[in-house]
């Protein structure tokens, strides 16, 4: 087992390793293409434009269409990337990924930005955390929440080689560089930032950061924590987290997202039905108030002082 | 007619207030859109102080002209003209975005009155506006029923589906203005997805239409206040705007979509604002 991560000095906005990279693989393949919605911004696509103007489609604030045209270019030989702040991506136009993407399933990239809280002091219609529970059950989809800059890289590189339908679900809240000793990105399976034996916390995203430096607080109280990074939700390493659950026999989520359908829910279906253990899930309850990203991240808990604290709920409630 | 009852001063003193004001409270939270904010004050002052029938005291009266702000980034502008319109202290815009407020970033008829209908996804106000237009048709009820659309919004499939039932309807009770600023988040309408010619698609669609400076209130107040009765069509106003009107260094610019003052331009707005 590799030695505990540590964060490494510095925050990164996650979008610039996205943008660099799809800038890269569109040097390397023609057949790669961006589609948005008035969102070059937002995206970080400018340099995308300048340099591969033909191959940036901005069909407007349109974002049905968008996905789309994502199928149709998917249909004419094309490797589309379709970026959209998430909560249009996957709200608006929910039905055409489910019928044009997963279910006729074109080799579409979608690439949702500015997710969860980013967009905090613009209310519940910019939040999107209901989007993992939106897209869990459409299984042809593969879903990936990467935690930093080098995870997004690696995830955008990896989906543009993929076949199939990829999520990409970035951020535009900075985060530390996760230190993990000889790192590769493996789609699909956990990644053990810390070893331990009494709970686990499992996190994916922006999150990722702050379970492990809740597990600082947790082992300055003696308790032993593991810390996965579940940077994939869609399929869930569904032997990762069952080894914990057997392992350590207390579970603790932390998402960006709602509580209901997400890495939480996905967890605790699975334990539930297999290897019943206490799963406390950190996150959003629903629509959230009004305020800045920092304000809600305290108000619910993701924070590392509060997923310790429900680290404790569920050593308590394991009776260890 | 003198100068204190002239609705035209009138709807002018309050949209200066409303520029003013709305610009104020997006300097104290360094968040917000103002160049789409000015551009629909105009058209919302004259709404609101020289056409609504509205009674700040009873914001479900049955029988009151609604307003719906599809552009619902435009809180600025909207929540300054319920403000001024009664609805609710003005000391309340000072809590503009902060923690738990209820002038959120985008309107909650939820959490202030004088809202009809949640906002801030595109191309969800007009669809709702066409409902409340049906119900009044159905029930035979006099309101009026307006509704603010950006242009870079009207990109969005669901208003052309408004407008197919609202002419296939002939709802006269329906009054559709676009905010024809030219420009949407990331530059011009004409360079991302065209719009023109608007005014023959609305046509097409069965609305009579009325193209108009967006700013100039007593031509907006002839059109706005006329009785649609017997007219038998929607109609669509196409107010030709400015993004970020009445300061010189935000006018036509796209960066003030939701750019936001320091306090050194801050001021200079403030000195172009009288
Ligand atoms: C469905 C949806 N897609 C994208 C956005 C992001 N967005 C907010 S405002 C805006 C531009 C709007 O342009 P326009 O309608 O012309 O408004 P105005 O210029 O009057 O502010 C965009 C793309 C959104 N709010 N909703």
């Amino acid at each position: 087992m590799a030695a505990p991560a540590a964060t490494k000095e510095g925050l990164r906005d996650c979008r610039d390793a996205w943008a660099a990279t799809i800038v890269d693989l569109a040097a390397n393949d023609p057949r790669i293409v961006a589609v948005v919605n008035d969102s070059i911004g937002s995206s970080k696509l400018g340099g995308f434009q300048k340099q591969f103007p033909d191959r940036l489609v901005n069909v407007g604030i349109a974002e049905q269409c968008m996905v789309g045209v994502g199928a149709g270019l998917a249909n004419g030989g094309k490797i589309p990337f379709v970026s959209a702040a998430s909560c249009f991506l996957t709200g608006r136009s929910l039905e055409q990924v489910k019928a044009d993407i997963a279910y006729a399933g074109f080799n579409v990239k979608l690439v949702g930005q500015s997710s969860g809280v980013a967009y905090g002091e613009l209310g519940a219609t910019h939040h999107s955390i209901e989007d993992f529970a939106w897209l869990r059950p459409l299984t042809q989809i593969t879903v990936i929440v990467p935690a930093d800059a080098w995870e997004t890289a690696e995830a955008v590189k990896w989906a543009a080689g993929h076949e199939g339908p990829v999520y990409l679900r970035l951020s535009r809240m900075p985060v530390p560089d996760l230190a993990v000793e000889n790192r590769v990105f493996r789609p699909g399976k956990a990644e053990t930032l810390r070893a331990g034996s009494d709970v686990t916390l499992i996190a994916n995203g922006t999150i990722s950061h702050i379970a492990l430096a809740a597990s600082d607080l947790l082992a300055a109280e003696g308790i032993n924590a593991r810390v996965l990074n579940m940077a994939t939700l869609n399929p869930l390493d569904e032997e990762a987290v069952l080894a914990a659950a057997e392992e350590t026999g207390a579970i603790v989520t932390a998402e960006e997202a709602s509580i209901r359908g997400g890495l939480g829910g996905a967890v605790a279906e699975l334990t539930s039905a297999h290897r019943p253990v206490p799963v406390e899930r950190v996150g959003f309850p629903g629509f959230l108030p009004t305020g800045s990203v920092e304000w809600l991240f305290n108000e619910y808990g993701l924070t590392p002082e509060g997923i310790a604290t429900r680290a404790k709920l569920s050593l308590q409630r394991s009776g260890k | 007619m003198t100068v204190e009852n002239d609705p035209v001063t009138l709807i002018r003193e309050k949209a200066l207030w409303m520029r003013r004001t709305a610009f104020r409270m997006v300097h104290k939270a360094q968040l917000g859109h103002p160049g789409g904010d000015f551009s629909a004050i105009d058209v919302m002052a004259t709404l609101y102080f020289g056409v609504m029938n509205y009674d700040p005291s009873r914001p479900d009266w049955a029988e009151r002209d609604r307003f719906i702000m599809s552009k619902g980034h435009a809180t600025g502008a909207l929540y300054t003209a319920l403000c001024a319109a009664g609805y609710y202290p003005e000391d309340w815009l000072e809590t503009y975005m902060q923690p738990k407020s209820l002038l959120n970033g985008h309107p909650n008829r939820n959490y202030l009155p004088g809202i009809e209908t949640n906002t801030g996804p595109l191309g969800h106000g007009f669809p709702v506006a066409l409902g409340i237009a049906i119900a009044g048709q159905i029930s035979g009820a006099d309101y009026r029923t307006f509704v603010l659309t950006g242009d870079g919004e009207q990109q969005e499939g669901s208003n052309w589906e408004a407008a197919m039932t609202a002419g296939h309807r002939k709802l006269e009770n329906l009054t559709l203005i676009i905010d024809r600023n030219r420009l949407q988040q990331g530059q011009g309408t004409e360079q991302t997805a065209g719009l023109d010619p608007l005014d023959d698609k609305y046509r097409a669609f069965g609305f009579h239409v009325e193209m108009v400076d967006g700013h100039d209130v007593a031509a907006l107040l002839g059109l706005l206040s006329a009785s649609p009765k017997g007219r038998g069509k929607p109609l669509c106003i196409i107010a030709n705007t400015v993004k970020g009107k009445g300061v010189s260094f935000m006018e036509n610019q796209a960066s003030w979509h939701h750019g936001v003052p320091n306090a050194e331009q801050f001021a200079k707005a403030m000195e172009e604002l009288v």
